[in-house]
């Protein structure tokens, strides 16, 4: 009997029968993209996939089943906290907790102002100084940040975009003074100036100055750190602005397809950077659509950079990336049930392939998590390694006809907003027109009018709701902490050369007018002792800074 | 049968440096799928350009939403420098990452209600309505 009519039969009879008595839950399940879930799926829904070109080898092209051809049989990804808050002696305290605990990778958190380019004492930055990451004005203030970790025996992931090239500068002279070679840094600058156009805000230049200065940091790892990836295409902030999981993928991917063009302008050859390109994902609520996700968006990137942009290695078709569960998911109702919900989804990254995972603590929807709730969340990720088994064996969920087919469905999906993309012009162009803000903000709100018709269920929040007292034991940023920055960074001003940090700033500014490279005068202004917000504001004299429309 | 009355006017904003605007933005859009007219400022507004735009517009309220913790300091900077350029009918309020423990303190500042995060927009809604019924200008 064939396979289609073997599935007739089965409806008419055992389906049938049991519809007549049980009902289901819904005419319709979708995913947070509005795929149709079915019933139940079967070797007809991956009748088209062809093992060898669709799934391939762990490690190979299209990478579907992963990046390594043992993923976490050999090791397991990179426990990842993304902290940091007050200043840097708070954070630097933070850090070794983390580290004493088990975690094996560093991932900063700065504070808005040190994003957007503002001393902790300008006017603007007054109420956010040490608020949602650390503040680094000084070299001074970052030399306190690492002290004590050895640079060379780490690996560190730093959300840093507009003014990443400071921070980078800041880092390779921390570890110079450590004795550690920055060819020998290991790490991440986010470095992903679209994505704060479209989602998260930290913009300072306008899109075209800002493309430049991302290259110029391409060019300048390749040549100073070559082990260090130049830029963390995120699609986790977009996920966070309300996207769903193929919009992420498909503008991110489109983020990722407008930096590789960049780059090729600017000059480099695809196989000389490709391969330092790393991703950013957001592991959100839907179990088997995030699995589907990650691997559709590791097949769809290698087929992109192999086709469009005839990548010869192997490497240069290579996704990797890093994984945060959903922030956005977390809730301040019974916010003990968060550490369940960031469990599932610690779950579905590493089913996912992810190389590294930060895991949310479950008091973040109301305000910076507690040493205690940090280590329940790492702990969450050690769990996941050691204790649940699905590290033991390589893409596990790989064959599952459900998973492939939601695989499938996810990459047809995003190829066709990629498409669209194409045909504005590029994602530069999309942004620029609020193409994918316009998108993001649709879908966003369909979520919201979904949640309040209980269309879906949040536990604890639109269902299964309690009377509870607020939480007690929230950890706060207290304001001495803002006066205790200012007083350092008047100490820093005081301590150095004014001559030497003017012709520095002065360097920078010549550099970002003409063609050259404008992060090598920028490092060398931070050693010069010039702080972040003077070289940025260097830089906003010569580009002039972005308003959004 | 009820004499036609004004719509609401509404300014929604993101004072301080904070780019998180998803829920000023659906909030936005579910005041004015209510009948309310609506402003949005965009992110990253110094508190004297939200009180401006505030007077400006001649609105009624005025919703805050700010998720980097700096609503201490932001919230109350507003409210101030709206009341200094004689907007005192003005009803305030705000959302965002705020825990419990800081309301007290908003409130004396003059923000009229805080919504935690869960809120759901129609009791955002409802709220609004009552709060301009009772209001000068809801009665006139």
């Amino acid at each position: 009997m064939s396979l289609d009519s073997a599935r007739a039969r089965w409806e008419k009879t055992t389906l049938a029968a049991s519809l007549a008595k049980v009902p289901e839950r819904k005419a319709r399940f979708t995913t947070s993209s509005g795929i149709e879930v079915r019933r139940v799926y079967t070797p007809a829904d991956v009748a088209g996939a062809e093992y060898s070109s669709d799934l391939g080898w762990p490690g190979e092209p299209p990478f579907t089943r992963g990046v390594q051809p043992t993923m976490y049989r050999s090791r397991t990804w990179t426990m990842r906290q993304y902290a940091g808050y007050a200043t840097a002696q708070e954070t630097n305290a933070r850090y070794r907790y983390l580290l004493g605990h088990g975690q094996t990778g560093l991932s900063v958190a700065f504070d808005l102002p040190t994003q957007i380019g503002y001393d902790s004492d300008h006017p603007l930055a007054r109420g956010e100084v040490g608020k949602v990451g650390v503040a680094v004005s000084s070299l001074d203030d970052a030399e306190t940040l690492f002290g004590g970790i050895p640079l060379g025996g780490v690996s560190t992931s730093m959300t840093i975009n507009a003014t990443a090239a400071v921070l980078l500068g800041m880092y390779a002279a921390v570890a110079r003074g450590q004795g550690v070679r920055t060819e020998d840094l290991q790490g991440t600058v986010q470095n992903d100036i679209l994505k704060e156009y479209v989602a998260r805000g930290t913009y300072i230049y306008p899109p075209r100055a800002s493309m430049r200065v991302v290259t110029d940091i391409f060019a300048f790892c390749r040549e100073r750190m070559p082990r260090f990836n130049p830029i963390s295409i995120s699609g986790y902030h977009i996920r966070e602005a309300g996207a769903t999981a193929v919009q992420e993928v498909a503008f991110t991917l489109a983020n990722g397809i407008a930096y590789v063009s960049a780059a090729l302008a600017a000059g480099l050859s695809v196989d000389d950077f490709a391969g330092r390109l790393s991703f950013f994902f957001n592991s959100h609520s839907n179990f088997l659509e995030e699995i589907a996700k990650f691997r559709a968006a590791r097949r769809l990137w290698a087929r992109i950079m192999r086709e469009r942009f005839n990548a010869a290695k192997p490497e240069s078709a290579m996704l990797r990336f890093h994984t945060q569960t959903a922030g956005c998911t977390l809730t301040a109702q019974q916010p003990e049930n968060n550490v369940v919900r960031v469990a599932f989804q610690a779950l579905a990254a590493v089913l996912g392939g992810t190389q590294s995972l930060h895991t949310n603590s479950r008091d973040e929807a109301l305000a910076l998590p507690t040493e205690e709730s940090v280590r329940i969340a790492l702990r969450t990720q050690q769990l996941v390694a050691h204790e649940t088994g699905v590290a033991d064996t390589v893409d596990p969920l790989a064959g599952s006809y459900c998973v492939e087919a939601m695989t499938d469905e996810i990459e047809r999906r995003a190829r066709e907003y990629i498409d669209k993309i194409d045909g504005m012009g590029g994602a530069v162009a999309a942004i620029e027109a609020g193409y994918m803000q316009a998108e993001i903000a649709d879908s966003a709100y369909r979520h919201q009018r979904e949640v309040e018709s209980r269309e879906r269920v949040i536990v604890g929040v639109n269902d299964f709701k309690v009377s509870e007292k607020p939480p007690r034991r929230l950890l706060r940023v207290k304001p001495e902490v803002e006066r205790r920055q200012l007083r350092q960074l008047a100490s820093f001003r005081r301590k150095r050369d004014e001559g030497a940090v003017a012709a520095a700033l002065s360097g920078v500014k010549k550099a970002a007018s003409g063609e050259e490279n404008v992060v090598f005068p920028i490092v060398e202004a931070v050693e010069a002792r010039a702080t972040l917000g003077e070289i940025s504001d260097a830089l906003r004299d010569v580009f002039g800074e972005y308003e959004a429309r | 049968m009820k004499k036609t009355r004004r719509v609401i006017r509404v300014l929604i904003a993101k004072p301080g440096l904070d780019g998180h605007d998803r829920g000023a933005k659906v909030v936005a859009r579910a005041l004015r799928d209510a009948g309310m007219e609506v402003v949005y400022t965009g992110i990253r507004q110094t508190p004297d350009a939200v009180a401006s735009a505030a007077v400006q517009e001649g609105v009624d309220f005025v919703g805050l939403s700010c998720l980097s913790g700096a609503h201490g300091h932001l919230f109350p900077e507003v409210v101030r420098l709206l009341r200094s350029r004689g907007a005192r009918e003005v009803i305030v309020f705000g959302g965002g990452i705020i825990p419990e423990s800081d309301i007290p303190a908003l409130k004396k500042a003059g923000i009229r209600k805080v919504f935690p995060p869960g809120s759901s927009t129609e009791d955002i809604v409802l709220w609004i309505r009552q709060a301009w019924e009772g209001s000068e200008a809801g009665k006139a």
